[in-house]
């Protein structure tokens, strides 16, 4: 090994991708994922990857890591890691190189764990395998290196079981078994996608500095231009499986050139941009009108509390004892007035979600009242509340558009089922018409009506997801985290359906996020909550640019915010002035 | 590698359901020829179940004193049994009465099982724990053992080998179907379906059970070779199917008795001709899960 590193004298990249070409092998044929792709990683530097869903990205690296699924193969090109090639290597090679040279964090840090060793083992595992240590001092360094990635109480965590540990925490395992042999290439693939915004920082500002303080180079794969215009020195856009484009990154927010990038930066919500910014000119319509809000409440929730019971063992049981359960939702009151759409946002495990179940009447409350239109809602167990006329008018879009939907119902057959059920509706050509009318509505074309949800896009996944939801014409929608699993374009064009669907329908959302920019641009009113609390309400706009509680500032300061994005500074007129160009 | 998956897939026309059923099984069967052969081996026994006993050459009853033991020949491609009957033809005619026992068996359990897996999965509660514990105690016996004590309990015949076969095969179903339900039951798609307005019992038939069709697929197959073999092994120990009707375990049951003064033939092809048709039944899993399988299609 030593040979290659004195290469790097003469060839200052470290990682060089030339002409990188890779093909899948699937029924129809090869499908070419990644077309001569360049790409240099400098020794220290930190390089982007960002691209939406289909572009390459994760495969690019992959490619790098070798470790492509068996359709996979590279047709063309050379990979060159530190003066060795690594697109011939033999798999003893490679194997030898992962984990010592490059290292990998992917995205789900859980799954990425052994489930059934504790994580102190796991690390000691990397170690001894790569010779970094020996089987008495194995332990040692493990605790060492948890210490490293800041997880207090490291000698006591050694011995946790991955369940045990929260998702940042996870990840901050993932990471010190990465780093745990100092690698002088870090390959993180959206390593901080579904993780709370606060843990996403404290990840990315930890991978930043350890790296930093190591000499490595880290190439950063991620969806979020945000996030890699914060953390990367450079950028390489791509698009399906090509690179339009790789610049500095200041470089590339201010005067981006690619036709592909300036719609990306585009879509980015941030604090300047309405909804209608999001969009690319093309596609841009006059907002709607604002939807009168009236006085009077639709739904009032009030002192609305969940406690999840905690399993009882026999023996306690006999004793009289129970223990005390875990309050999910702590006595919250809250109300959406007719035509208002309320954000409910905080982090997970915040009760945000338990919330919005029990106003959907998905789950039973353990005390407190909801009411709707005067109904007590919670009159009616969950269980039985599908034969309540309340249900029609109650209806909700789910976080995940893939895992919402029948996998063996075609989309018009997804679309159907609440017509058929709450309204009543048997002759199938009236119901074909209706579930015609509702694709229409939300921008689903109809030759897609007979696919099943495998054969259809995220994006259009989620368009079903809704024409489903409104297909009742419900008066309240409770919208959890529809966007989240989408790409940023397409989640431009799904937040201004919801908001145009609103304009024209006069319905009221709950808008349950994370996110708080994608929050302003759809919500009148927010609802800041942590641990089964309120912490913060008022209007969109005062909250987020003068939050009172510290909690909410805290939130607000850790979304990736590149000094350069729109909105933050004088660069701002300049990307208006090259977008529009 | 899903994204690139759903990025390549062709913007078909429209097109009925059944074509795209047809076109579907015709890439399952020409995308694997394991899943082929032992589709063409199912419906050649099928047809030989249907129409063996019109083609024939000879009377499967039919004794003939004077033909006892002949080896294989021109007239009787089997040769002939110690009665003189053609071992040919009662082979040809057995596969009905054995795929009749085997499938009905297989079909009752399936339905039973899959009735029984699905509730307790569904509800959970004390239905689930019952119907657990039944499970377990039909599999604390040895299986054959304990459908040989059921078809001697409650007498000597075909319908209750079929009921015995099918009591010792429920287990398997209903934990595969507990399992493949539980996971399911708050599923996004089902939430999604409370929210439509669907009572339970319809969530659970309608949408989650056609989903766990895949796996119960392999289940079923294999237990159709389980179930032949079941029932030619209880006629072969003298319990079900009596002589002189014509069926696979008898035949090799009796023929047993012949192989050691060298008439091997009367043992072999009702063997080969079981074996065969278990053989078949094991290859067919994973073509039928395709089949069944919506993921599969693009």
């Amino acid at each position: 090994m030593s040979t290659h590193l004195h290469n790097q004298l003469h060839n200052p990249s470290l990682l060089a991708v030339r002409d990188l070409c890779v093909e899948f092998a699937t029924r129809k044929g090869p499908v070419t994922a990644v077309r001569a792709v360049n790409l240099q990683v400098a020794k220290g530097e930190t390089l982007g990857i960002v691209g939406e869903s289909g572009s390459g990205k994760s495969v690019t690296s992959y490619a790098v890591m070798r470790i492509l699924d068996r359709a996979g193969r590279i047709v063309s090109g050379g990979i060159e890691f530190g003066g060795m090639q690594l697109h011939g290597a033999d798999e003893a090679t490679m194997s030898d190189l992962r984990g010592r040279e490059i290292s990998m964090i992917f995205q789900n840090p859980r799954a990425a764990l052994n489930p059934i060793r504790p994580v102190g083992k796991q690390i000691e595992d990397v170690l001894i395998r790569h010779a970094q240590a020996t089987h008495d001092q194995a332990k040692a360094k493990a605790i060492e290196a948890l210490e490293k990635v800041r997880i207090r109480d490291a000698a006591k965590r050694y011995h946790a079981y991955p369940f045990e540990l929260s998702g940042g925490m996870c990840q901050r395992v993932v990471i010190a078994i990465a780093l745990a042999c100092r690698p002088q290439l870090l390959i993180a693939d959206e390593p901080t996608t579904g993780l709370d915004v606060t843990t996403q920082k404290a990840v990315m500002e930890l991978v930043r500095e350890l790296t930093r303080s190591e000499g490595m180079s880290t190439l950063l794969i991620t969806h979020d231009l945000g996030l890699a215009g914060e953390y990367c020195d450079r950028i390489v856009v791509m698009e399906k499986g090509e690179v339009v484009e790789q610049q500095d990154t200041k470089g590339l927010f201010t005067a981006p050139a690619h036709p592909y990038t300036r719609r990306l930066i585009r879509s980015t919500p941030h604090s300047a941009a309405t909804i209608r910014d999001l969009l690319p000119d093309d596609l841009r319509t006059p907002l709607p009108p604002a939807v009168a809000v009236s006085e009077e409440p639709l739904l009032e929730v009030k002192d609305l509390v969940k406690v999840f019971e905690a399993p009882s063992s026999f023996i306690q049981r006999l004793r009289g004892r129970r223990e005390s359960g875990y309050r999910a939702v702590d006595g919250i009151s809250f109300s959406i007035a007719r035509g208002e759409s309320v954000g409910l946002v905080g982090e997970s495990g915040c009760g945000k979600s338990t919330t919005s179940a029990m106003v959907m009447r998905l789950l039973d409350s353990s005390s407190g009242s909801i009411r709707f239109k005067g109904h007590e809602l919670t009159a009616v167990s969950a269980a039985q509340f599908a034969r309540t006329p309340q249900r029609r008018e109650l209806q909700m879009v789910f976080q995940d558009p893939h895992e919402s939907l029948n996998p063996r119902a075609t989309a018009a057959q997804s679309i159907a089922d609440p017509l058929r059920r709450l309204e009543g509706m048997t002759d199938g050509a009236a119901i074909r018409a209706r579930v015609e009318e509702l694709a229409a509505q939300v921008g689903l074309p109809l030759e897609l009506l007979d696919r099943l949800p495998h054969q259809l896009s995220g994006g259009q996944k989620a368009r079903v997801g809704i024409a489903r939801a409104i297909s009742t014409k419900p008066e309240l929608l409770i919208l959890d985290e529809p966007t989240a699993a989408l790409d940023v374009s397409v989640q431009a064009v799904v937040l201004n359906l919801l908001a145009d669907l609103k304009a024209q329908s006069g319905m009221s959302y709950l808008f349950v996020s994370h996110d708080l920019e994608v929050v302003r641009l759809l919500c009148d009113r927010v609802i800041v909550m942590r641990a089964g609390s309120i912490v913060e309400e008022g209007p969109t706009a005062q909250v987020l640019s003068n939050p009172q509680a510290e909690y909410t500032r805290e939130l607000l300061s850790a979304i990736p915010r590149p000094a350069h994005l729109p909105g933050h500074g004088a660069q701002a007129a300049l990307v208006v002035g090259a977008g529009a160009a | 590698m899903t994204d690139i998956t759903v990025n390549t897939l062709a913007a078909a026309p429209r097109s009925s359901a059944w074509s795209r059923g047809y076109a579907h099984f015709r890439y399952v069967m020409t995308s694997n020829p394991v899943t082929l052969l032992a589709f063409v081996m199912l419906a050649a026994m099928i047809l030989i179940a249907v129409f063996g006993p019109l083609l024939v050459p000879h009377d499967p009853l039919a004794t003939a004193a004077d033909k006892a033991l002949k080896p294989p020949s021109l007239q009787h491609w089997f040769g002939t049994d110690q009665l003189g009957r053609d071992v040919f033809s009662r082979v040809i005619v057995a596969t009905r009465l054995d795929l009749l026992i085997s499938v009905s068996a297989v079909a009752l359990s399936f339905f039973v099982g899959v009735a029984m897996g699905a509730c307790a999965g569904y509800w959970g509660g004390w239905f689930d724990k019952l119907s657990g514990r039944l499970l377990d105690t039909i599999m604390a016996f040895p299986l054959f053992v304990l459908a040989m004590g059921i078809v001697a309990a409650a007498g000597n015949t075909i319908q209750n080998i079929v009921i015995a076969t099918a009591i010792i095969n429920l287990p398997f179903y209903a934990r595969v179907a507990r399992a493949e339900v539980s996971i399911r039951r708050n599923a996004g798609f089902v939430q999604a379906a409370r929210l439509s307005g669907n009572t339970e019992l319809r969530i659970l038939i309608e949408k989650i059970l056609p989903n766990t069709l895949p796996p119960m697929m392999v289940q079923l197959s294999l237990n159709m070779g389980w179930a032949i073999l079941n029932a030619a092994g209880l006629s072969f120990i003298g319990l079900g199917v009596r002589p002189p009707t014509a069926e696979w375990g008898i035949m090799v049951a009796e023929g047993a008795n012949y192989i050691v003064s060298g008439e091997w033939w009367l043992a072999l092809f009702p063997g080969a001709a079981l074996m065969l048709a278990v053989f078949t039944f094991n290859l067919l899993g994973d073509g039928l899960r395709d089949l069944v399988d919506p993921q599969r299609r693009t």
